[in-house]
């Protein structure tokens, strides 16, 4: 009996706990997939936790209800990988032979990268949206915050949902309208980058939405430290942004497991093939989803397209055949944008998102890179997609793993 | 597009970064750094060629490497090239604007 080990039942690691349940003989193959913890988060939910759009109940459901009949399921701490022996030593003291090995662990915060953030202002004025408890904390901050100046912040690349925050920025704009205190509260968007995206075309759009909200825009700001007592962010050239309430993104890294067992970079992502996502020191272990290095987006979109790819190359891995190079990374986001509008993005590692439709050429019914109500249905409509069909696996209706490039504007 | 400084012409990008890096000489690095008002001293040259090395390993670039690169740390990048010190110090070093990813 050979055996294959997921680690991690999230977005990425429960999708490869479904394909491969389907794809491999089940009586020569053990499929295990390890977390240690019991309940799934949609995580693309966490971003309307805040506004009482979404409430817990909608974004929370046990892991294993997702985990297919046939995989084992570990509720256990993984406490290191041993890559040259091909073993996963667990925290009970389990040690677990593997012939294939999936690292789908994500990526966390770590706001303790920043001087300052998690001190003393941690869930009083300063807050985050990229877990349950941060999101769940902004929200009944919300609910009575009296106004002053809002700063949604990101502080370094890469993170996960690159599109978050300026989602964020928008529906906080919609929020303070619809209270009618968005004379009372100011909102500064602030970022690392250059512009509001990291793809030009997108941040020129991006950048007129801010404007038209508003919103006002601060570039290039490298985050030195949080100043907890006059309460405002400082970056290394000296610039300076006060607030009454932050909002912030911290650094995100891999998970800790990837330093302990040496698997990982500066920042704990696992160095990976981007097309093939196999790992770059050890042939038998292949990384899926935000846990890797490769320069595609971390999102739940990417990941499900990377599934399928990866699903394909470990069925040729362990047949002796050659990887299949050809994750071109393809990424596709709704971007909520305010007032029951959202824009989608479609684009991968050599084309930046552009206008135009979607999935169907000249047709759409979605708009690519243009707020519609329809693309904000879409949003709405994807939790039930996900549940129902992408963690499960299902491909999406017309929705292909490449990126196509009929229907688009390019220049 | 072409651009012609100190004498020298080469290719550059819309936004000015130089499309082919074996055009790059050490005069153009000066000339690029004097539109920026800086002048160039031992130290800058020194991050300058850890940039290029890092560049050519196709090593991807983050202010965060550079901080732990030995070579300066993030205060004194800052004080060297002001403002978006990593894109004035790729555009001077004559090689891409890094990614800064997705």
């Amino acid at each position: 009996m050979k055996r294959i080990v997921i680690l991690g039942a999230g977005t990425a690691g429960t999708m490869m706990a479904n394909h491969l349940k389907h794809e491999l003989d089940l009586k020569l193959w053990e499929i295990d997939i390890i977390d240690e913890r019991e309940e799934h988060h949609y995580q693309p939910g966490y971003l309307f936790l805040p506004f009482d759009i979404y409430s817990p109940e909608d974004i929370i459901k046990p892991i294993k209800d997702f985990i297919p009949k046939g995989v084992r399921l570990l509720q256990e701490h993984i406490e290191r990988i041993d890559g040259e022996n091909s073993i996963v030593v667990l925290s009970n003291g389990d040690h677990l032979h593997y012939d294939v090995l999936i690292i789908a662990t994500g990526s966390k915060i770590a706001p303790e990268e920043v001087d300052g953030m998690a001190g003393s202002e941690w869930k009083k004025s300063v807050f985050d949206f990229y877990t349950f408890e941060g999101a769940l904390a902004l929200r009944d901050k919300l609910r009575t915050w009296e106004g002053g100046h809002l700063v949604v912040h990101i502080t370094e690349m890469p993170i996960k949902c690159p599109v978050a925050p300026l989602e964020f920025a928008f529906l906080a704009d919609s929020f303070f309208k619809n209270k009618k205190m968005r004379d009372k509260v100011k909102i500064t968007y602030v970022t690392p980058l250059s512009g509001a995206f990291t793809k030009k075309k997108a941040a020129e759009a991006f950048g007129h939405l801010l404007a038209e909200k508003g919103i006002e825009e601060v570039d290039d700001f490298a985050i030195m430290e949080v100043n907890n007592a006059e309460k405002k962010i400082v970056d290394y050239g000296g610039k300076e942004v006060p607030f009454d309430l932050l909002v912030t993104v911290p650094t995100n890294k891999g998970d800790a497991v990837l330093e302990r067992s040496g698997l990982g970079d500066d920042l704990n992502f696992v160095p990976t093939h981007k097309a093939t996502l196999q790992s770059n020191q050890f042939e038998n272990i292949f990384v899926i989803g935000d846990a890797s290095n490769i320069p595609a987006s971390k999102a739940g979109s990417v990941a499900h397209f990377e599934a399928e790819i990866l699903t394909e190359n470990i069925l040729r891995y362990i047949q002796g055949e050659p990887l299949k190079a050809e994750f071109d990374g393809h990424a596709n986001c709704f971007v909520e944008t305010g007032n029951g509008k959202a824009l989608l993005i479609d684009f991968n590692y050599t084309h930046e998102p552009v206008e135009g439709t979607f999935p169907f050429p000249g047709v759409g019914p979605l708009r690519l890179l243009k707020e519609s109500r329809m693309n904000h249905m879409g949003k709405l409509a994807f939790r039930w997609i996900y549940w129902n069909m992408l963690l499960k696996g299902t491909p999406i209706p017309f929705v292909s793993t490449k990126m196509s490039e009929a229907g688009k504007n390019f220049d | 597009m072409e651009k012609t400084i100190a004498g020298f012409t080469f290719d550059v990008n819309e936004e000015g970064f130089l499309t082919n890096f074996s055009q790059w000489n050490k005069e153009i690095g000066t000339a690029l750094a004097t539109e920026q008002n800086i002048s160039l001293t031992p130290k800058h040259w020194e991050v300058i060629d850890y940039i290029q090395q890092e560049v050519k390993h196709q090593s991807p670039l983050t202010i965060r490497k550079i901080g732990k690169s030995g070579v300066t740390d993030i205060k004194e990048f800052y004080a060297l090239f002001p403002n978006a010190p990593l894109k004035t110090a790729t555009k001077i070093a004559g090689v891409p604007k890094p990614v800064g990813c997705i």
